[in-house]
C-alpha cells in the first residue's frame, strides 16, 4: 500500500472510530438533559437517580470522545499537510470557532455539572448540562461546514498568485445547503442513537427487574424521542440525497450503481455486480420510478449515470477516472436505508406496546431493544462512508485531489507506524469502553440522598 | 499585515494560557501518585483538578486549530515535520485523558495502578514534548525553499529544545505542586509543600538557563530583555515564597514564571514562526504564510465575541470551585466516594 492508501485507510478508521462516541454525547447529553429537568420540575427521587445513571453512561462515552477528537484536528496537518495548506484559509475558520464556541463550552460545563452537585443551586446546575448539550450540537455544526464546503465547496475566491481558494464570504459556508441539511440529518441521527442506547439499557434493567418503574420511564421516554425523530431523519436524509445529487451527482448515481443515464429510473433493492466492469448488473428486485422520486423528487426525474458525469468531468477537469467505489456506494446507502427501517419497526413494535400497557411484560422486545442499539452505529458508519467516499476522487470536490492533498515529507513506513500505534490504542480504548459501559449499564440505581442532604457531586 | 500580526499574539496567548492551566493539570498528573501514598489522598489531589482539566486542554485544541486557521502553512509544515513526536504526544494524550474517568470505575488494586501509571506517563510526555516542539520552532529545523520539512526524527532533538522540553517539565512539577499545596488540606498539604521546595531549586536553574539560552538562540545575544527579567525574578520569587510557605502568592509566582517563559519564546521568534536551518530565507514568517484578509478579519471578530466569554466562565468555574479538597472526604467511609 501506497502512503496514499495508509493515510487514507488512517483518516477513515479514526474518523469512524470518533463518530461512534460523538453521536452518543450528542443523543444522549439531550436526552440526560431532559431528565434532569423533568426531576427539577417534578421532584421525584427516580428521575434523579436516572439522570444521574445515564450522567455516568455519558461521561465515561465523552471520555474517549473527546481524546480521539484531538487525533483528528491533528491528522489534517500530519497526514495530509498539502490538502492544509492549501485550504487552511477556508477551512481552518470554523474549525478555529469549533474551539472557542463550542469545545470550551462543552468541557467546562461538563466539569461543572459532575463537579457542581453539591456546590451549584439546582437551577444554575440544570444549566449546566443544557450548557453540556448546546456545546455538543454547536460542535456538530462547525465541523459539518466545514465538512459540508469539502463536499461542496462555497464562499471562496481562488486566490491568483498561490492558486488557493480563500475565504470570501463566511455567511455563505453556514448557509450552504449542504451544510444545512447535512448538519440537521446528522443532529437526528445523533438523538436516534442516543435514544437506541437509552432504550437498550432500560429494557436490559427491565428484563433484570430492579427498579421497573424507573427504567419504564427511560424506556418510554427513549421510545417517545426514537420513532418520530427516526422518521424526521429519513426524509431529512432523502432530501440530502436530492441535494447532493444536484452538487456532487458522481456521488448520488454511485450510491444506485447507474452507469447509464436514466429517465424514468428504477431502484434496485440488491443487485450482484455493478462494480466497473460490470457495468450491467443483475437487479435481483427492481421498484419502478423509485429511484427517479428519490434522487429528483420527480415521478419521473432523469438520473444523470456515472459514465455522462464522468465525461463531463473529463472534459472539466482533464483526463482521469472521477468515479468512486461503486460498491462502498451502493452498499452503504442500503445498509443505512434498510437499518433505519429495522429501527423504526423496533420503535413503533415499542410504542405499541407501550399503548398496550405490556412494555415491561414484554420478553421478545426487550430482548430484541438491547440488541437494536448496534444498529444506529452501524448506520453512522454507512452515512459517512456514503458521504466520503462519495466524494472521491476529490479531497475538495472540484478543486483538490485527495492524492494531491497527503503529506509530501511523511514516508509510508511513517504512516504504517502510526497506523498500527492508533489501531492498537483504539483496540483497547475499545475493550475497556464496553466493559465499562456495560458494567455501568448493569448497575441497580444508586440509592437517592437522604431527604435534606444535599446531592453528592460525581467525583473521580 | 497587522492582523497577521494580531494572529500571531493570539496563538502566543493560547499557548501561554495552556501551559499556564493546564500546566498545573500535568503537573498534578505527574505528581498525584507522590504526594499521596494513600487512596483517598490521591483521589484528593486527581480531583483538585476534575473539574478544570478537560477544560484547560482546549486552549491546546484552540491553540492549534488557530495555527490552522491564521497560518496554513505553519500548521502543515510543523505537525507533518514533527510528525512521528506528534503521535507519542497524542498518545500521551489519550492515555492521560481517559485516566481521570476510568481509574476510578472500577475498584481494583491493579487496575487503578495500571492508570496511577499511565496518567503520570503521560503527564509527563505532553509537556516534554510540546517543549521540544517549541524549540524547535525557534532553533530551526531543516526546512526547504517550498516550505517542506525536510530533516528526519533525530533533527527534532537539539540540545536546545530538548533543554526547553525539560525546562517546561520542571515548571509544571513545580506549577503542578504549588496548586495541590494550594488546594488541599492535611498529609497531601504537607507533602505537596515539602515536595514544591525540593523542586523549585531545580526549577529556578533550569530558567535561569533556558532564558538566555533561548535569547541567544533567537541571534539576540545573550542578554535578556524585559519579559525574561520577569521570568527569571519570578523563578526566584516562587522559590522564595515556597520556603516562607505562602502557598497563595506562591502559586501566583509559578503562574507569572511559566507565562513569561513561554510567552518569551514567542516574543523571540517573532516575526518568525518556524527557523529554517537549512537556509534562513526559507523561514516560515507572519508575512508569508498568513492566510486572507478577509478570513482573519472573520476569526478576530469571533475570538473577540467569545475569548471574554470563554475566560468569564472559565473564571466563574475556578471560583465554584474555590475549596480546598481533603483526603478524608475521599476515606472509604464518605458518602461522597461514588463514582
Ligand atoms: C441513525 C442514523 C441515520 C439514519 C436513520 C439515516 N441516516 Fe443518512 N446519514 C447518517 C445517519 C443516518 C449520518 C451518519 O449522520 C450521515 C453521514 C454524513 C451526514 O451528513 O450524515 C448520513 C448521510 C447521508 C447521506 C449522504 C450525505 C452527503 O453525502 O453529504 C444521504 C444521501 C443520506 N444519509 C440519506 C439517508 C436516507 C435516504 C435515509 C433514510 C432511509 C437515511 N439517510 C437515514
Ligand atoms: C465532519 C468532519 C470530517 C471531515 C472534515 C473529514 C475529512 C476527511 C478527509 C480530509 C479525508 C481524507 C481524504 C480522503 O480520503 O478524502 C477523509 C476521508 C474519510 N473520511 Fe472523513 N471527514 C469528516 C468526518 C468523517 C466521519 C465522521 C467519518 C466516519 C464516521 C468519516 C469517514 C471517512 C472515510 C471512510 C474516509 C476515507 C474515504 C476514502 O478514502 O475512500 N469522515 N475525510
Ligand atoms: C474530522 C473532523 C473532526 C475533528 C477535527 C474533530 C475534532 C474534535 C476534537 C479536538 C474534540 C475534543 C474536544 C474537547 O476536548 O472537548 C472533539 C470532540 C467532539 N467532536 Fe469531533 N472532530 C471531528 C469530527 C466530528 C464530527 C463529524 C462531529 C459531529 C457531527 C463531531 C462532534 C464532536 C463532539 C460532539 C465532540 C464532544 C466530545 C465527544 O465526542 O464525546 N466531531 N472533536
Amino acid at each position: 500500500m501506497s502512503q496514499l492508501d495508509l493515510a487514507r485507510l488512517q483518516f477513515a478508521m479514526t474518523s469512524v472510530y470518533h463518530f461512534l462516541f460523538v453521536p452518543v454525547t450528542i443523543g444522549l447529553g439531550f436526552l440526560t438533559a431532559l431528565l434532569q429537568t423533568g426531576w427539577h420540575r417534578t421532584g421525584r427521587a427516580e428521575l434523579l437517580q436516572l439522570t444521574r445513571f445515564f450522567g455516568t453512561l455519558l461521561v465515561i462515552n465523552i471520555a474517549v470522545g473527546v481524546v480521539t477528537g484531538l487525533v483528528q484536528e491533528f491528522q489534517f496537518g500530519m497526514d495530509w499537510s498539502e490538502y492544509s495548506r492549501t485550504v487552511g484559509d477556508v477551512f481552518g475558520a470554523p474549525l478555529a470557532m469549533e474551539g472557542l464556541a463550542a469545545f470550551f463550552l462543552e468541557s467546562t460545563f461538563l466539569g461543572l455539572w459532575l463537579f457542581g452537585w453539591d456546590r451549584l443551586p439546582p437551577r444554575v446546575h440544570l444549566a449546566t448540562i443544557w450548557a453540556v448539550a448546546l456545546g455538543g450540537a454547536l460542535s456538530a455544526a462547525f465541523i459539518m461546514a466545514a465538512n459540508s464546503w469539502m463536499q461542496h465547496p462555497v464562499g471562496y475566491t481562488i486566490d491568483q498568485s498561490t492558486g488557493r481558494p480563500q475565504l470570501n464570504d463566511v455567511w455563505k459556508l453556514f448557509t450552504n445547503p449542504v451544510f444545512l441539511r447535512g448538519y440537521l440529518h446528522v443532529i437526528l441521527a445523533s438523538v436516534v442513537t442516543g435514544a437506541a442506547v437509552m432504550l437498550a439499557v432500560s429494557a436490559w434493567q427491565l428484563r433484570k427487574g430492579t427498579s421497573p418503574l424507573a427504567f419504564h420511564a427511560t424506556a418510554k421516554l427513549a421510545l417517545v424521542v426514537l420513532v418520530p425523530t427516526i422518521l424526521v431523519a429519513m426524509l431529512v436524509g432523502s432530501e440530502l440525497g436530492v441535494t447532493e445529487g444536484k452538487y456532487q451527482p458522481m456521488k448520488i448515481a454511485g450510491a444506485e450503481a447507474q452507469w447509464d443515464t436514466c429517465q424514468p429510473c428504477s431502484f434496485s433493492l440488491f443487485q450482484v455486480g455493478g462494480g466497473k466492469d460490470d457495468m450491467t448488473p443483475t437487479k435481483v428486485i427492481a421498484i419502478p420510478h423509485l429511484l427517479s422520486l428519490l434522487a429528483t423528487n420527480h415521478w419521473n426525474g432523469q438520473v444523470l449515470g456515472l459514465n455522462t458525469v464522468q465525461a463531463q468531468y473529463e472534459q472539466q477537469y482533464g483526463p482521469g477516472s472521477y468515479v468512486p467505489n461503486i460498491f462502498i456506494q451502493y452498499w452503504s446507502m442500503r445498509v443505512m436505508a434498510y437499518l433505519a427501517l429495522v429501527v423504526t419497526l423496533v420503535g413503533l413494535w415499542g410504542l405499541w406496546l407501550l399503548w398496550r400497557k405490556r412494555l415491561s411484560s414484554s420478553r421478545w422486545f426487550l430482548r430484541v431493544a438491547v440488541w437494536t442499539a448496534v444498529l444506529p452505529f452501524l448506520m453512522n458508519t454507512a452515512g459517512w462512508l456514503l458521504t466520503e467516499n462519495g466524494r472521491q476522487p476529490w479531497i475538495v470536490q472540484g478543486i483538490q485531489l485527495t492524492r494531491n492533498g497527503v503529506s509530501p515529507s511523511v514516508s509510508t513506513t511513517t504512516v504504517a507506524i502510526s497506523i498500527l500505534v492508533f489501531f492498537l490504542l483504539y483496540a483497547v480504548l475499545a475493550v475497556v469502553e464496553v466493559v465499562l459501559i456495560t458494567r455501568y449499564a448493569r448497575k441497580e440505581l444508586s440509592p437517592p440522598p437522604a431527604e435534606d442532604a444535599p446531592v453528592p457531586a460525581l467525583s473521580y | 499585515m497587522a492582523l497577521a500580526t494580531f494572529w500571531f499574539i493570539v496563538i502566543a496567548v493560547l499557548w501561554t494560557g495552556f501551559f499556564v492551566l493546564e500546566g498545573f493539570d500535568l503537573g498534578v498528573g505527574m505528581l498525584h501518585t507522590v504526594v499521596a501514598r494513600d487512596e483517598a489522598g490521591r483521589r484528593a489531589a486527581i480531583n483538585t483538578i476534575g473539574p478544570l482539566w478537560d477544560g484547560n486542554e482546549v486552549w491546546l485544541i484552540v491553540a492549534a486549530a488557530a495555527m490552522f486557521a491564521a497560518f496554513p502553512d505553519w500548521y502543515a509544515t510543523m505537525f507533518s515535520g514533527f510528525y512521528l513526536a506528534l503521535i507519542l504526544l497524542l498518545v500521551g494524550l489519550i492515555v492521560r485523558g481517559v485516566s481521570f474517568e476510568f481509574r476510578g470505575k472500577v475498584d481494583g488494586v491493579r487496575w487503578r495502578r495500571t492508570w496511577d501509571v499511565l496518567l503520570t506517563g503521560g503527564s509527563l510526555l505532553v509537556p516534554l514534548l510540546i517543549g521540544i516542539a517549541l524549540g524547535d520552532l525557534l532553533h530551526g529545523v531543516p526546512i526547504d525553499q517550498d516550505h517542506e520539512f525536510t530533516g528526519d526524527f533525530g533533527d527534532l532533538f537539539s540540545g536546545y529544545s530538548v533543554f526547553a522540553g525539560i525546562t517546561l517539565v520542571l515548571l509544571c512539577l513545580l506549577h503542578g505542586a504549588a496548586f495541590i499545596a494550594l488546594k488541599t488540606t492535611g498529609r497531601v498539604r504537607e507533602r505537596a509543600s515539602l515536595l514544591a521546595r525540593r523542586i523549585a531549586p531545580l526549577t529556578v536553574l533550569a530558567v535561569l538557563a533556558f532564558l538566555p539560552w533561548t535569547h541567544s538562540t533567537a541571534g539576540r545575544g545573550a542578554l535578556p530583555d524585559i519579559l525574561e527579567l520577569v521570568a527569571m525574578l519570578a523563578v526566584l520569587a516562587a522559590a522564595w515564597l515556597l520556603h516562607g510557605r505562602h502557598e497563595g502568592w506562591a502559586f501566583v509566582a509559578t503562574t507569572v514564571t511559566i507565562a513569561t517563559t513561554v510567552l518569551s519564546v514567542f516574543v523571540d521568534l517573532y516575526p518568525r514562526l518556524m527557523v529554517s536551518s537549512t537556509d534562513p530565507a526559507y523561514n516560515l514568517t507572519v508575512q508569508n504564510s498568513a492566510s486572507g484578509n478577509y478570513a482573519l478579519k472573520v476569526m478576530s471578530v469571533v475570538a473577540i465575541v467569545f475569548f471574554p466569554l470563554v475566560l468569564a466562565y472559565q473564571g466563574w468555574t475556578y471560583h465554584v470551585f474555590r475549596l480546598r479538597i481533603s483526603a478524608e472526604q475521599f476515606a472509604p467511609s464518605a458518602t461522597r466516594s461514588e463514582g
